[in-house]
């Protein structure tokens, strides 16, 4: 019965222009914005931190089209499955910048211990 | 064995996934772990596999809800054919790896026993995303097992611990974690154009528009980035030569099939029926480029490790071979299954491959090519499964390479796509030519061979087992075939029969 009401209420398709529409083209223009954004920052920023902040901001992005999407809706309650998807979405973000942190904090050790190295070498 | 079939796919997910935490809080006892883990991984797969075999595809709903609220679990031929590679990898992986970190009383250093703590319960937790990956019916379920795949992988590989390792994993984590946000944003606006998530309801919804198509794209491009297509490949060869060799194994011959096979589901069936031969051409293309350059790549390298993993980079390309090959109506399945086979082979070939490069490098405390000359008098079985795990990289008859590589060709010349044709010959001789250069430094005499560590059996008969099994897959060929004509997305799969070798 769920999955009845679920199905075919929102599409992204052209012919349903409601206020609810208008707001959900902004959230999806915003999230994509806001994913070149971060890919843009990862490609191009050569510290790790700011990386690991793009990916960081490509995932906002993604939740913000979710959540966007989740309100689309003439329903007064919100579509349950992109928050489900958001939830997940954001626990796995948080394990992975975690993991990234932890790589990108050994590897300035050992760059930094390389370069006392060399200076004792020197 | 008498447990039911959705009994055991819950098992090859909850199974690993207990023994991860079992092996994370208690360490000391991995060996218990993974020799209760082992057989009953093993029959549950062998469970599955009759069970679909005998009455078709199993369907389990996770806690009762069906789609498009719930997670479908499914599986089908492919799933369980993949599900066999992965216990059958995963079992060779294990027992050469509980030697390889530990070579005996006494002997362990300090550096050897941490990184055995932390391998037991990433290599469980890597098995139980990979079951979930295979199983899963459902293209964000397919997400968070890429990502859980993706950070066990990249914790194996900073295992190495070592300089260029640690750089390398956080190279992957950074392409791995950008590539699946890319798939996540495909599935947002999947989701947002037709309201299901479930692959079997894309199937019969979706149809061409504009939305669908970037949608498609961008979960192929992030697919790409993971699978390391030609040439989004980067990342492969440091973080694959560098990590410990049983992990080197795991990645190049399970882990970067993960995404390979959510491309194949997406492709050809929850995206079906929108695939234009252009697109499907053009990952052709990009395959045939990652033949080239990958062996062209693994002809020039110094090292060993390094070899094997660009020889990964070329054999991928094959694989994408399957899009313009499987898109016709007669002998499409012909060449998915050809393509099927043909990974399953290169999982048995190129963990061999890793393994035996891993012998290799502990014996000489190298693996420079050029200094590799009489190896073969010291550790002969190693240099032996080297060189049959290449028969079944380079094709010959009548290793599990030939067969799959036999059954693309057959699709591809009655199409008469000679182009196709043409890269996989040319691919297989310049993977001739690579194979070769190794096994003349190692055949080459020498008076006294400088080789100071010696090698536990074990290390040197899973690789030769395994390298074994993919020479003799090509005359059990038609048995994956018939489990992969199960709840396959072809409809007329007659002819196939008559075109295994």
């Amino acid at each position: 019965m769920v999955g009845g009401r679920l199905k075919g209420r929102h599409s992204l398709r052209p012919g349903s222009s409601t206020v609810n529409e208008i707001a959900f083209r902004l959230y999806l223009l915003a999230g994509a914005s806001l994913v070149a954004i971060g890919f843009f920052g990862i490609l191009a920023s050569a510290e790790l931190l700011r990386k690991i902040l793009g990916v960081n901001i490509m995932g906002s992005g993604i939740f913000l089209i979710l959540v966007g999407l989740a309100a689309r809706t003439t329903d007064p309650i919100p579509d349950p499955v992109p928050h489900a998807m958001v939830l997940t979405g954001i626990v796995v973000s948080v394990c992975g910048t975690a993991l990234a942190l932890a790589l990108a904090d050994r590897v300035r050790a050992m760059k930094a211990r390389e370069m006392l190295d060399e200076e004792e070498e020197e | 064995m008498s447990i039911s079939p959705h009994a055991a796919i819950i098992l090859l997910i909850l199974g690993p996934l207990t023994f991860a935490a079992l092996a994370f809080l208690w360490p000391r006892y991995w060996r218990w772990f993974c020799f209760t883990l082992a057989p009953l991984q093993v029959g549950a797969v062998v469970k599955l596999a009759l069970e679909v075999y005998a009455s078709g595809p199993v369907r389990h709903h996770v806690g009762g809800w069906t789609a498009p609220l719930g997670i479908e679990l499914r599986a089908d031929g492919m799933a369980v054919v993949l599900l066999v590679i992965t216990a059958g990898i995963g079992l060779a992986v294990m027992l050469y790896a509980s030697r390889y970190f530990d070579p005996g009383p006494g002997q362990q250093s300090a550096e050897g026993a941490r990184r055995q703590k932390y391998f037991w319960p990433l290599y469980f937790f890597l098995l139980a995303s990979l079951n979930a990956l295979f199983l899963s019916a459902d293209i964000f379920n397919l997400y968070v097992t890429l990502e859980l795949i993706g950070f066990s992988a990249v914790a194996l590989v900073a295992l190495a611990g070592k300089g260029p390792a640690l750089t390398a994993a956080l190279r992957y984590l950074l392409v791995s974690l950008a590539g699946s946000l890319f798939y996540l944003l495909g599935v947002v606006l999947t989701y947002g154009t037709y309201s299901t998530l479930d692959i079997s309801l894309l199937a019969s919804r979706v149809e061409p528009s504009f939305v669908t198509w970037v949608a498609l794209g961008l979960m192929t491009g992030g697919l790409l980035m993971k699978a390391a297509l030609f040439p989004l490949h980067f990342w492969l060869p440091p973080a694959h030569a560098n990590a410990p060799s049983p992990v080197s194994a795991l990645l190049s011959a399970l882990v970067v099939k993960g995404a390979f096979c959510i491309l194949l589901r997406l492709w050809f069936e929850a995206f079906a029926s929108m695939v234009t031969p252009a697109a499907a051409n053009f990952l052709g293309w990009l395959g045939v480029a990652a033949i080239i350059w990958g062996s062209i790549q693994a002809l020039r390298q110094p090292r060993l490790k390094l070899l094997v993993a660009y020889s990964t980079v070329a054999q991928l390309g094959y694989l994408f071979l399957v899009f313009p090959l499987a898109l016709s109506e007669s002998s499409g399945f012909t060449a998915w299954s050809g393509c099927l086979l043909f990974l399953g082979a290169h999982a048995c070939a190129k963990t061999a491959m890793f393994l035996t490069a891993g012998n290799i490098l502990h014996a000489a405390g190298h693996d420079r090519i050029r200094d590799l000359d009489g190896i073969t008098h010291v550790l002969p079985l190693s240099v032996f499964a080297f060189a049959l795990a290449g028969i079944s990289l380079v094709g010959l008859p009548p290793s599990g390479g030939f067969a799959g590589k036999w059954m693309l060709l057959n699709a591809g010349v009655s199409q008469g796509k000679w182009i196709w044709v043409t890269a996989i010959l040319v691919g297989s001789l310049l993977a001739a030519a690579y194979i070769m250069r190794v096994l003349n430094h190692a055949f080459t005499r020498v008076p006294e061979p400088d080789i100071p560590n010696p090698i536990p059996p074990v290390m040197e008969w899973t690789g030769f087992t395994l390298a074994l099994l993919a020479v003799v897959l090509g005359f059990f060929a038609q048995w994956p075939v018939e489990l992969l004509r199960i709840g396959s997305p072809f409809v007329s799969v007659v002819q196939t029969v008559e075109m295994l070798p």
